[in-house]
């Protein structure tokens, strides 16, 4: 018993210091120097994965986009401290901020031109949009649950995002009055693509979707509209993983 | 105590056993609801460690507590009845997400500390139940039958209660039980206290009292319906609870549900309303409105899953999994004659037959419809009915890389020569999978067809598939009798039309693959090459995914984990890889990893505190260890497979667990109490003859059961029920006598770590089996515990030479 009297405060205190530790949202405030080291994090990765996105680099233009957005501003305060991790957090109401590393590439594929006009499905915290808003002339963006759109909304209005413009509301039917769109991208897919946003890409236009879970992104599924009006879609996996098929390659 | 003259308070035990047992079953139930059904395991492993840790803390502090035994034994059973109720309202404060373990480092301290806080109500009954044990040695015979005859009793009433009342509620009914096992317990030990009754009566009506929000475990907030729900303007419409599992329907007027998977961006059809039905809040199915205008139902043929409908006029249907019709009604727009669809759970069947009847237009009830209540392949089994087309759901449930440890006999390759062998001649069987990347689920299904259409003799199935794929979903056929020229023409047809590519026909061209939704390679083209040709055994070996055939001894269709992709994987989780983990499989490594901290930490470490083995010989403690090591994993494997295999014998999950625990805990509890009258100076051979029975009786079970599976098929549920309880208790007689019998051999020190030995791999075994089974299969397991079982006689300690030293010992050896 006298063992006991030394050991159990002694496990208590461990288990005490282990669920306490350093709180998040407490290190370092340099947010600039964290997000540089992200970005050389993210450019590492994409010459990883190059043979699967076809791509070496992403453009330049994104990644200065991606440097401007403070990431950290679009997560929960206690969040903070692991903004420019390179992972995805929940922003509340069931959704998350996607990984930075998925929206550069998702960014690059959808090649916004300078003077574009982009729709965006799905604003969640804003992050996406406020990127776009780097690249974009106009960005239009819809969210369906409306205290994460009104956040979104105030968020980026605090930013200096003039250029975007939230609404809340059902994303199936895009938003006709400022169609065509150069650019699509659909973060809160339904079960299929409406027809009506497939209909709103301008021809030579790209609409890029996420597929996967909540927290992961499986597949980049990337629509893109020919001049004539035909639709064909590539299945992009966002990571240096390709499976045996057979030594057919 | 033991004067004779008391009797032991065997009605309270028999209250307390039941309603820790039906606590343990209800909250599985709770959290599949919560969380993932993946957490059945964790609950087997948690009420086990409460149980474990219990015997160790009853070791070291027995003796003080024997003084006061009634207040201790009332004690605890009144812990029980407020900490079973507490615990699941403390464990939902916990921020524990199941989605976050993937990369949150704080997640796995949670998941940790939401397996303690809910261990606590069973470290409670176990300590009740082994005070009594231990204070009414002398008629510990009699406790024990009381606390395996009220488990028994729990396990079948709360599966009962399950169908008439929420969950929630029955957590107030088992609560309530506890309470009632407080004033009964009194009673039966001549307390005389006028406040007791009243504190029971206060304690009923409190519970009564609570609010049903209160109680209330709602979805966590990434579950589907969660999702669903945040939407302005949606709302349930209904909800209902059966062990199936709770199932919402919704409505979201505002914006509507338009539920299509697999729709082809050539379509321009929206789907009329719809209602979306959940089961433990997710995997959403659809309710289709009627609608009189065909254009508002176009949708229907326009996914991958329409194919069959544009190859051939199917006009026989069966639909395995009816949900929320939309199967049906794709098979009525395609011009369908009859169709049989088929449902097992009853709410589910209820919606379409009285709930939404006119909603849907009377769908389950127009002319050729067909609903029945049942599984698909008991049902096959029991007709000799012919189809055209049998439509498979796809396989599954959840997605997102949390699927895969979930048993899944539809989708076997036993499973699916029952489907062929229930085709017409010129007949498909068709099944519609999402499409993962890199291909997974696709190329199991296909690996699964080969290796039955081979098992039926199938020179060339190459012949006879043909395959498709959008962005999003795929479809395989398989047809009873050669593909021919006017159906691959037909299939060219569609995918031009719908831009669906074209993956497999027989006779087919590399550099027709992968057109318009292209992949980096056609990838599906290679890969169905080699799993039709001569390399599918290396191929499949090497392919860095599970997609080995599916089979009723590994019936884990949508698990993909292997080993070798891990590092891979993990490597990769941070660059976009982290849906390469299997997160279902992980979440029970995880499980396993904390059940033996928590096993180590409250077990074993304060026996090592407090119970030196000074003076024990090293080999003899070597010896213990190894025995009741291995008479505690081998028990819950073997448990574990017949409630798999039985749960294919009895085509009911319900009943299989409710038929698999009662009757292993009463003829086990009767082998136990048999094993404790035999001579105690023949327990070595005693055990010997044990252990030879179950291996006799295990391998014919192993060898023959399948070869009894598909005759006793076709049998009413109470017939199969009553072969299931029949071919089980023999077995479960002669298992439960190791422990008793090499418990008596033991002196004081060795006992309380004979029990503790056992309850430690008794809290790994169960998940231990299931990992196992996912990687070798069910068969595996049983010959693994066979195996244990045959070399148990070799490790019995055998009786020391040296003496009993005080009365502990004893005290525990009655006890069981």
């Amino acid at each position: 018993m006298e063992r006991l009297r030394f050991i159990l405060p002694a496990l208590v205190g461990a288990f005490a210091c282990a669920i306490a530790g350093p709180a998040p949202g407490t290190e370092s405030p340099d947010y600039e120097s964290e997000r540089r080291a992200l970005l050389r994090e993210i450019e590492r990765d994409v010459r990883d994965t190059a043979r699967y996105i076809n791509r070496r680099s992403l453009d330049e233009r994104v990644m200065s986009a991606m440097m401007a957005v403070p990431r950290h501003e679009f997560v929960r305060p206690e969040d903070r401290g692991r903004a420019y991790q390179n992972s995805p957090l929940p922003i509340g109401h069931g959704q998350t901020i996607s990984q930075p590393y998925i929206v550069a590439v998702m960014t690059d594929l959808a090649v916004p031109a300078p003077g574009c006009r982009a729709l965006e499905v799905g604003t969640g915290s804003g992050y996406q949009a406020a990127v776009l808003a780097e690249l974009c002339e106009e960005v239009y963006t819809l969210e369906i649950i409306e205290p994460l759109g009104e956040q979104a909304r105030e968020r980026l209005a605090r930013l200096g995002y003039d250029n975007v413009t939230v609404r809340i509301g059902d994303g199936y039917y895009g938003w006709e009055e400022h169609a065509p769109f150069d650019v699509i991208l659909v973060t809160a897919v339904a079960s299929h693509v409406p027809p009506p946003l497939l209909r709103q890409l301008r021809p030579g236009g790209r609409m890029v979707l996420p597929v996967g879970g909540r927290f992961t992104t499986q597949q980049l599924v990337l629509v893109e509209k020919r001049p004539d009006g035909k639709v064909t879609t590539r299945q992009l996996l966002p990571v240096a993983f390709v499976p045996l098929t057979g030594g057919h390659d | 105590m033991t004067d004779g003259r008391e009797r032991p308070p065997l009605w309270s035990v028999a209250l307390v056993s039941s309603a820790a047992l039906a606590a343990e079953i209800l909250l599985t139930r709770l959290f599949a609801l919560v969380h993932w059904y993946h957490f059945a395991y964790m609950i087997i492993s948690l009420a086990l460690l409460g149980y474990g840790a219990s015997g160790t803390f009853l070791a070291i502090t027995q003796r003080r507590l024997l003084v006061r035994f009634r207040v201790a034994y009332l004690a605890n059973l009144g812990g029980f009845a407020v900490l079973v109720i507490a615990c699941p309202i403390l464990a939902r404060s916990l921020p524990f997400q199941a989605e976050q373990l993937l990369w949150d480092p704080w997640q796995p301290l949670w998941l940790a500390l939401l397996f303690l806080v809910l261990s606590l109500p069973f470290f409670c009954t176990a300590n009740a139940i082994g005070l009594a044990l231990t204070a009414f040695r002398d008629r510990a015979g009699r406790t024990y039958a009381a606390d395996l005859v009220g488990a028994g009793l729990g396990a079948v009433g709360v599966l009962g209660l399950l169908y008439a009342l929420w969950p929630e509620d029955i957590l107030r009914v088992v609560a309530g039980t506890g309470l009632l096992a407080v004033w009964v317990g009194a009673v039966e030990l001549g307390v005389r206290s006028r406040f007791l009754p009243l504190l029971v009566a206060l304690g009923l009506a409190a519970l009564a009292g609570i609010p049903r929000e209160a109680l209330r475990l709602e979805p966590g907030p990434y579950k589907d319906l969660s999702q669903a729900l945040q939407v302005a303007g949606t709302r349930v419409l209904l909800e209902r609870s059966s062990p199936l599992g709770r199932v919402t329907v919704i409505e979201s007027p505002q914006v509507p549900l338009r539920y299509a998977p697999g729709l082809s961006l050539n379509s321009t059809s929206e789907p009329p309303a719809q209602l979306g039905v959940f089961t433990d809040g997710e995997a959403m199915r659809a309710i289709t409105a009627a609608s009189d205008d065909p254009g508002r139902l176009a949708f229907l043929s326009g996914t991958t899953s329409a194919l069959p409908y544009r190859l051939a006029r199917p006009r026989d249907v069966l639909v395995p999994e009816a949900g929320g019709g939309m199967e049906i009604l794709r098979a009525l727009t395609q011009g369908a004659a009859e169709v049989d669809a088929l449902e097992l759970d009853p709410e589910v069947a209820r919606l379409l037959t009285a709930d939404f009847r006119d909603f849907t237009g009377n769908l389950a009830g127009r002319p050729g419809v067909s609903l029945h209540l049942a599984e698909a392949r008991g049902f096959l089994a029991a007709t000799d009915r012919r189809y055209d087309l049998i439509q498979l759901a796809p396989a599954g449930g959840p997605r997102g890389g949390l699927g895969g440890i979930g048993e899944d006999y539809v989708h076997t390759v036993e499973a699916f020569r029952l489907y062929l062998g229930h085709l017409a001649p010129g007949g498909f069987l068709s099944l519609t999978q999402s499409v993962q990347v890199p291909p997974r689920d696709g190329l199991k299904g296909v690996a699964t067809a080969v290796a039955a259409l081979e098992s039926d003799g199938v020179v060339d199935p190459g012949s006879r598939l043909v395959m498709i794929r959008g962005w999003q979903t795929s479809t395989l056929l398989l047809k009873n009798g050669a593909v021919t020229p006017a159906e691959v023409e037909r299939l060219r047809e569609f995918c031009d039309e719908l831009s669906f590519d074209l993956v497999w026909y027989p006779g087919m061209t590399r550099g027709e693959a992968n057109v318009h939704n292209q992949l980096p390679g056609p990838w599906y083209y290679d890969a169905l090459s080699s799993l039709l040709g001569p390399e599918r055994g290396a191929f499949i070996a090497a392919y860095d995914f599970d997609i080995r055939p599916a089979t009723d001894a590994r019936p884990y269709f949508a698990n993909f984990f292997r080993w070798k992709t891990l590092s891979a994987a993990l490597a990769a989780r941070e660059r976009g890889g982290m849906a390469l983990l299997e997160g279902g499989y992980l979440l029970l490594v995880a499980t396993l990893l904390i059940a033996v901290a928590a096993g180590a930490v409250l077990i074993l470490l304060p026996l090592g505190l407090f119970v030196p083995l000074r003076g024990v010989p090293r080999g003899r403690r070597w010896r213990v260890f190894a025995y009741f090591t291995a008479i505690g994993l081998a028990f819950l494997f073997v448990e574990i497979v017949f409630l798999h295999r039985l749960t294919l014998l009895v085509h009911h999950p319900t009943v299989a667990l409710a038929l698999v625990l009662a009757t292993f805990l009463l003829a086990a509890g009767a082998g136990s109490a048999w094993a404790g009258r035999t001579d105690p100076g023949r327990s070595g051979r005693t055990l010997a003859a044990a252990a030879a029975a179950i291996l006799l009786l295990g391998s014919a079970y192993a060898l023959g059961l399948d070869a009894l599976l598909p005759g006793a098929a076709a049998w009413p549920v109470p017939a199969r029920a009553a072969v299931a309880a029949a071919l089980l208790a023999p077995l479960a007689f002669f298992m439960g006598m190791p422990f008793p019998l090499a418990l008596r051999e033991l002196d004081e020190p060795l006992v309380p770590w004979a029990w503790g030995i056992n309850g430690c791999a008794s809290v790994v075994s169960a998940i231990i089996a299931t990992l196992l089974a996912v990687d070798l299969g069910f068969d595996a397991v049983l010959w693994i515990a066979l195996g244990i079982y045959a070399l148990v006689p070799a490790v019995f300690p055998g009786r020391s030479e040296r003496p009993v030293r005080g009365d502990a010992g004893r005290r525990i050896n009655a006890a069981c």
